[in-house]
């Protein structure tokens, strides 16, 4: 760990090396879709629930077409998954990826680490205490101030026509008949299921690059731009805030996490640093509008502040219970909202998926 | 939503005499609801016929009365205190089928008393099967197939989209008298034709088989506001066919993925929403295919549980406490998280650790009844354990217990003996008449059954046999195999270790 401490375990996926921030999600399920979250780019994640594997791993619940984390830590990793859809154990998919695991330390003992310390960059390795140490944290840069977008995003415009898994759709919440409207969503590391939620309730969905420009996005004639969620520090993806920053205004705009934190720059906000911040199924957010609490799925390290923001422009809308940071804003005049957390779950409660009904409803009128 | 001004004086009804079945988690529930209700002013009459509780104890309420839970007794402390309001959810089933027939009957209508936390409508939804059924139904849940057959004819078409094995029982039978579960055609004729001739309306119902299903359950909060939080969900180690009392439990869920349980989730909020259990604790029980994942909906108590307790304690979420805040009219939002002090209790606990209740027999006491699991809960009492993985949590849970066992084996008092042929007790591994008796005590739910998983390992039967043979879930067997692998491990390390000590 970045400040010299060492937790000594088991290697368990792939024999090898890992370096990133280290950070702590308290998600009890949902280890696959974690792990294959484009917004996890470059961290090492830390399980709080002690074991993980339970229930091996399926061709269903990714979120992207890989493991995206940089490695994996739990307590214990379980030998012998146990559910009906499961096709492999994690251990063994983590190898068939390459991704570096550690098991067998005091998990707790990490956690609590990174709560009083703040998130710091570690490095897993195969070794002995005989080894010589240093120099093991070179050439893992510090979080803030990095452009992670860039190496997860589509290179390519593309289509997205898969629906929602038949898990979400059980609730006979949604709208049963698909808007007729077309959808643009910038990439900065988007997760399926956002796609799959767009997809159960619009025509069509064309998917952009992070670094297209305006005239590209509305060259397809949507009749909403998505903004999505994504990897990093908001601030050095300039090229995104300017994107954006063109885009308000012209069509109907909703933001989930990381498009939440660019929309919140476009508007003249700033953002910052979470000490350690929000990783976890369990998050509770108010509505400010209607006190209304939903349980929400979070994965955010970075935070919007609209001080500097004229409230005529932009008002915050939702905030987090926990710590009463920002957890959703809304611009009326320009017709645009983003939150902060995952109202796609995936994993997580489906509490706030009436976010995409509401995005529709914005284009519909 | 501040909490209520218009209400003063609000009742409580205990549990009533310890029995198997309803022992003292409704004294700490009651006892907690009390609490809660005093510290925002309200007056609070209770009523226990159990001297042995808390909840009687002088300071706990404004005035105990001492008295039987009958509603002539009920009804005379209604005329003498006129309560504005019955809290009927904090004690126990017979604390809510008592105030359903104060209800019923006109009582609380009478003295102008308000049934809070649930309201006759959603008691009588939750309880009753019929009701229950059509309240699930109408949110597009499922529930175990089934449908009433009054003949052969009709018989072979229900059994079409019910499915083998099959449950046929017979209407207004006394005892289930006539009732059969069938697995095939041949027997499936045989137990239609009985069953039909036992109904004196010859009426039977046919209904799908959960039996070796997987079993969750959820405990569920809402508030006036409709703010709904799960507080823990646990999963049942045996699987569906013992009553949950007679279970061991484990929390929180360990095999279900994320989209498997938030589809759960969902269900359950639907649930309690449908039901309209207005503010406060419910839990709901669901049945899990362990060959498909499919799902259907067992039962819902409207009420505190015993599971609520459990759930209270593993969790370190006041279900009882909280429910009772909820009653009176505040949100969740506006209470504080008893943990953190000062988040809200509008979350959802999510732990770094398993916890697992192991249910405690007593049949030894009550000569002739037979030690074997079923619908109808047995245990007398049940100890609770905390851990970081399930095995160090069941290890502690069977050392709890007071059965005089150091925990799962490995403290010379198992049954059988396999690596000493001079001991008194030992059996050869490979003896086949032994293996055709361990395969008949894992078949049957007993309070042994998790030592006889034990012997079944020792003489080489494999996860999957075992699987097969109790359908307790792989999962939990792998967990058990690997104590075993782990002692075998300290058995050949014991000469080193033993001789190092010496040195």
């Amino acid at each position: 760990m970045e400040d010299g401490s060492i937790y000594q375990g088991r290697a368990f996926g792939a024999a090898g090396r890992a370096g990133g921030e280290v950070v702590f999600n308290t998600s009890m399920t949902g280890y696959q879709e974690i792990l294959t979250d484009p917004s996890y780019h470059g961290q090492i994640v830390t399980m709080t629930y002690p074991l993980i594997g339970n229930y091996g791993v399926n061709q269903e619940d990714l979120e992207s077409k890989k493991i995206q984390a940089a490695g994996f830590i739990v307590k214990e990793p379980s030998i012998v998954p146990s559910n009906w859809r499961s096709g492999s154990s994690l251990e063994d998919w983590m190898r068939s990826q390459n991704v570096v695991g550690l098991c067998g330390i005091d998990t707790r003992a990490l956690v609590r680490k990174l709560r009083n310390a703040g998130v710091m960059r570690g490095v897993i390795r195969l070794g002995d205490e005989s080894e010589p140490r240093g120099g093991e944290l070179d050439g893992i840069p510090p979080m803030a101030g990095l452009d992670l977008v860039r190496y997860v995003t589509t290179q390519e415009p593309y289509t997205w026509s898969e629906k929602l898994h038949p898990y979400h759709r059980a609730q006979g919440t949604l709208a049963p008949q698909k808007a007729p409207v077309r959808v643009a969503a910038l990439d900065f590391g988007i997760k399926h299921n956002i796609l799959r939620h767009l997809a159960e309730r619009v025509r069509e969905v064309h998917v952009f690059p992070a670094f297209a420009k305006a005239k590209d996005v509305l060259g397809c004639n949507p009749d909403g731009i998505f903004l999505s969620n994504g990897p990093g520090d908001p601030e050095p993806v300039t090229y995104a805030v300017e994107t954006v920053r063109d885009l308000l205004g012209a069509k109907p705009l909703f933001g989930i996490c990381l498009g939440h934190q660019i929309l919140g720059l476009a508007l003249g906000g700033r953002t910052f640093k979470l000490k350690f911040g929000h990783r976890g199924s369990n998050q509770p957010v108010k509505n400010l509008d209607t006190g209304k609490i939903d349980i929400t799925s979070q994965n955010h390290g970075f935070c919007v502040d609209l001080a500097g923001v004229d409230s005529q422009k932009a008002r915050v809308t939702h905030i987090n219970l926990n710590d009463r940071t920002v957890e959703g804003l809304e611009s009326r005049e320009l017709r645009c909202f983003s939150v902060q957390y995952h109202p796609e779950a995936s994993p997580g409660p489906h509490d706030a998926s009436h976010h995409f009904d509401a995005f529709i409803e914005m284009m519909k009128t | 939503m501040p909490r209520r001004t218009d209400i003063h004086k609000i009742l409580i009804i205990g549990s009533g005499p310890i029995v198997i079945g309803q022992a003292c988690e409704f004294d700490y529930s009651g006892t907690q609801g009390c609490k809660a209700l005093r510290e925002e002013g309200y007056e609070v009459i209770l009523v226990n016929s159990n001297p042995a509780t808390i909840m009687t104890d002088p300071s706990t309420g404004d005035r105990t009365y001492i008295e039987p839970i009958i509603p002539e007794a009920l009804e005379k402390i209604i005329e003498i205190e006129r309560p504005d309001c019955l809290l009927p959810t904090l004690g126990g089933q017979t604390a809510l089928n008592a105030s359903v027939e104060l209800a019923e009957s006109g009582v609380l209508e009478r003295y102008g008393v308000e049934l809070i936390g649930a309201k006759l409508k959603a008691i009588k939804k939750a309880e009753d099967r019929d009701l229950f059924k059509e309240a699930i139904n109408h949110i597009g849940l499922d529930l175990p197939r089934s449908g009433f057959v009054h003949n052969m004819e009709e018989a072979w078409k229900a059994i079409e989209h019910v499915g083998f094995p099959a449950i046929i029982r017979p209407s207004f039978t006394l005892g289930g008298a006539g009732a059969g579960t069938a697995y095939n055609r041949e027997e499936y004729e045989q137990v239609v034709k009985w069953g039909l001739e036992m109904s004196p309306v010859h009426t039977i119902l046919v209904e799908e088989s959960v039996l070796g299903w997987k079993e969750f359950e959820l405990e569920v909060m809402r508030d006036l506001a409709n703010n709904v939080v799960i507080i823990c969900s646990i999963e049942n180690f045996d699987p569906m066919g013992v009553h949950t009392g007679d279970s061991i439990t484990v929390a929180p869920a360990q095999t279900l993925t994320d989209k498997e349980y938030q589809a759960m989730r969902d269900a359950a909020i639907a649930i309690i929403r449908e039901i309209g259990v207005e503010t406060g604790g419910s839990n709901i029980q669901f049945a899990v295919n362990p060959e498909d994942g499919r799902m259907v909906v067992v039962e819902m108590n409207p009420r505190v549980s015993r599971s609520s307790a459990l759930a209270s304690k593993a969790t370190g979420f006041p279900i009882a406490k909280i429910a009772a805040k909820l009653a009176v009219g505040y949100t969740l939002d506006e209470i504080p998280n008893d943990i953190t002090k000062e988040t809200p209790a509008s979350f959802e606990p999510t732990i770094d650790y398993c916890v697992v209740k192991i249910p405690r027999w007593a049949f030894e006491k009550f000569p002739g009844s037979k030690p074997v699991l079923g619908t109808q809960m047995k245990s007398v009492g049940e100890a609770m354990s905390i851990g970081r993985t399930f095995k160090e949590a069941l290890q502690k849970g069977l050392r709890s217990l007071e059965t005089d066992r150091g925990g799962w084996g490995a403290d010379g008092k198992d049954r059988y003996v396999f690596d000493d042929p001079a001991h008194p007790r030992y059996r050869d591994p490979g003896d086949p008449e032994l293996k055709a008796e361990i395969v008949e005590k894992l078949k049957i739910p007993t309070p042994d059954r998790i030592f006889y998983i034990r012997y079944a390992f020792q003489i080489g039967m494999t996860v999957e046999e075992i699987y097969d043979c109790s359908r307790i879930d792989p999962w939990f067997l792998a967990n058990l195999l690997e104590i075993l692998a782990m002692e075998e491990r300290l058995a050949e390390a014991g000469p080193a270790i033993q001789s190092w000590i010496e040195e």
